[in-house]
């Protein structure tokens, strides 16, 4: 199945902006995480298709996942 | 001890005088809503006479405490009708504090046709007349206020917009590179306009250092502090790095991200406004990715953006002036909303009401949407001149809208809504909508409980939870407001909890109290119940805090959900 990741802040470095991934069907969001070398305890907001999910969510065809760092502003 | 100057415009004396004791335990906007509460009628015209302009630094501001140099100004607002505080960095909150001033309140109104300045020095205030700086840009003040007085003296001024009394005009306090930041929210430039005055200059020679009771107390808390903002992701990593624009991008993929004057959440364009790319155009540009607002901020999440030679365009280039000029009026190119920054530096307008109000006047077909010269012909030539669609614009969105005969017309409480749409984004809907002071966004930031997940997790779509959350942060917000403290110390603040005991120590050690977590929390609830009561004597009821209606019926993409609060349910909000 065909996944969008899009990384964001300082997950892009030495990584990707976005790229579409084939993934095997069943693949949680925290099997990403670990393809990408990303520390768990590093994430801030995790977003599929713009709603915040937990890491065991299963990802299905066509959506976008959004991995962020813990950032601030306003 | 803490002194309380007084100006009075009408009769061009002033005076001196101790601060009284109900008021020594405020600061900043605890003190600046307290006394425009104690003495300003709350039906005045914000324009006439009866309207007073108060300045104040922080309980903590002066002392060696990181990112304690925010200034408070308070007045009733023009723009909204309410009490007003606005809060800005720079160097001359941290004068006042040397200097022992604890307020300076500029009361009444020349009666004749003439300009002045204020001078504050170790030997008091004084009124003189100015003329040659009048019509001037605020650069053009700094300049030639550093040219006479030294780069050392603080500077708040404002710019042609304040002169017109613009409802959007703001004040400006100069930095330590000698740029600008602002009190932008409320149009408290306008008040200074009205009381005729077009800059104020603070000499801090001969200060002494600020006194702390307890000096080891306060160093060992200080650190403490220090070493969370430093240890936390958001103030130690992300905004020294992307500022906090680096939210563009989160608000959307949030769908959150108010786009061509709130019809949808998210923006084609985002990735050319965005944090990172604007963090590469820098680097690779040679401007600089982190620049303080005040000594002693370690957070650091301002910067120097440079055109394509290298030259300095504008500092402290936020996040909502980004998302304003670039979502909402759907410009998708930097250099064009940074000289529009600049711009808005220089005529002293509020960034964030001018965003709105661009966003209105594309929807009144002033301009076409995308037209990034075209907003800054507007703020050059109309607003800049002071030509008749000039002063309707700058009396900000909501006065667009009613010229133009709008409909989606973003404010509260007639103040432009800021960057977060309230659908898709539930809990800062709360806060614009009951906020003291018209739609503010910092008023208490439920965007990072509901989006970034600091401090807890309450779902951005659902209505559960969101009025706690703001309430709790209403009250939190307005005890920051009055330490004198940067309100970014709020996310380190809200996930780890020895930064609030260090803040609470250093009050402590500071003034000699044994105040305690709790008494903070009495402060905050003390000074939001002074300024609604301020605001019911001025007129406003529960049914002033209220959305637009288009909200309620106009769903928003992505998620296409509406503004479903009842009014019961948002008047809630008040039972404390």
């Amino acid at each position: 199945m065909k996944v969008l990741i899009k990384l964001f802040a300082t997950f892009r470095n030495e990584r990707f902006k976005q790229e579409e991934k084939d993934l095997p069907p069943g693949t949680t969001i925290r099997q990403v995480v670990a393809q990408l070398e990303i520390a768990e305890e590093a994430l801030g907001m995790v977003m599929l298709n713009g709603r915040h999910t937990p890491l065991d969510q299963e990802l299905s065809e066509g959506d976008t996942l959004s991995l962020f760092p813990l950032v601030g502003g306003g | 001890m803490n002194k309380i100057y007084r100006v009075n415009m009408t009769d061009l004396t002033t005076s001196v005088e101790d601060c009284p004791a109900e008021w020594a335990g405020l600061g900043g906007r605890g003190l600046t809503s307290a006394i425009v509460a104690a003495e300003v009628p709350p039906a005045c015209h914000p324009l006439g006479p009866n309207n007073k302009l108060v300045f104040a630094p922080g309980l903590l501001t002066g002392t060696p405490a990181a990112n304690s140099g925010r200034l408070s100004a308070g007045a009733k607002s023009p723009l909204t009708g309410t009490i007003k505080e606005s809060n800005a960095g720079g160097s001359a909150a941290q004068l006042f504090a040397r200097l022992d001033i604890k307020a300076l309140i500029i009361e009444g109104q020349p009666k004749e046709d003439a300009w002045y300045k204020l001078a504050l020095s170790k030997d008091g205030v004084k009124i003189e007349k100015e003329t040659a700086l009048v019509g001037k840009g605020n650069f053009a003040v700094v300049e030639a206020v550093q040219a006479q007085k030294g780069k050392k003296t603080g500077v708040i001024s404002i710019g042609p917009a304040g002169e017109w009394r613009m409802k959007a005009a703001n004040i400006s306090v100069m930095d330590p590179d000698g740029k600008l930041r602002s009190h932008g929210r409320g149009g408290l430039g306008a008040v200074m306009g009205a009381k005729k005055i077009k800059y104020i200059t603070v000499d801090g020679e001969g200060a002494p250092a600020v006194k702390i009771a307890d000096p080891e107390k306060f160093k060992t808390a200080a650190r403490t502090f220090a070493k969370a903002l430093l240890d936390h992701p958001v103030s130690g990593e992300g905004l020294p790095t992307y500022g906090t624009n680096i939210l563009i991008n989160v608000l959307n993929e949030a769908g959150g991200l108010p786009t061509k004057n709130f019809r949808y959440g998210q923006f084609e364009g985002h990735d050319k406004i965005s944090g990172e790319t604007m963090h590469d155009i820098i680097t690779a540009r040679g401007g600089k990715t982190k620049h303080g607002c005040h000594a002693g901020c370690i957070i650091q999440c301002s910067q120097e953006y440079v055109d394509t030679s290298g030259v300095y365009v504008t500092s402290g280039f936020e996040y909502e002036t980004i998302w304003g000029f670039g979502a909402n009026c759907c410009i998708d190119n930097l250099d064009h909303i940074a000289e529009a920054d600049h711009l808005m530096d220089d005529i002293g307008i509020d960034s964030i009401e001018s965003a709105v109000i661009m966003g209105v006047a594309m929807e009144a077909g002033i301009l076409p949407w995308g037209d990034g010269p075209g907003v800054n012909r507007l703020l050059r030539e109309e607003i800049g001149k002071g030509t008749p669609l000039g002063r309707i614009l700058g009396n900000g969105a909501a006065e667009v809208g009613v010229a133009y005969g709008l409909t989606r017309v973003p404010v509260v409480k007639g103040q432009g809504i800021p960057a977060y749409d309230p659908r898709s984004v539930k809990g800062i809907g709360i806060t614009y909508a009951t906020s003291t002071m018209g739609a503010d966004h910092t008023a208490g930031y439920s965007v990072a409980t509901n989006i970034l997940k600091v401090g807890g997790d309450v779902d951005p779509l659902k209505k559960e939870g969101q009025v706690e959350l703001s309430r709790n942060l209403q009250i939190a917000t307005a005890a920051v407001d009055s330490t004198g403290l940067c309100l970014f110390v709020a996310f380190p603040v809200l996930d780890i909890p020895e930064a609030l005991t260090a803040i609470v120590e250093m009050l402590n050690a500071r003034f000699g109290l044994s105040l305690t977590g709790d008494d903070v929390t009495a402060l905050g609830t003390s000074i939001l119940k002074t300024e609604h009561a301020f605001n019911q004597a001025a007129g406003f009821t529960n049914a002033h805090d209220r959305l637009p209606e288009f909200f309620a019926t106009e769903p928003v993409p992505p998620h296409n959900v509406v503004w479903d609060f009842t009014d019961a349910e948002i008047d809630e909000f008040w039972n404390f």
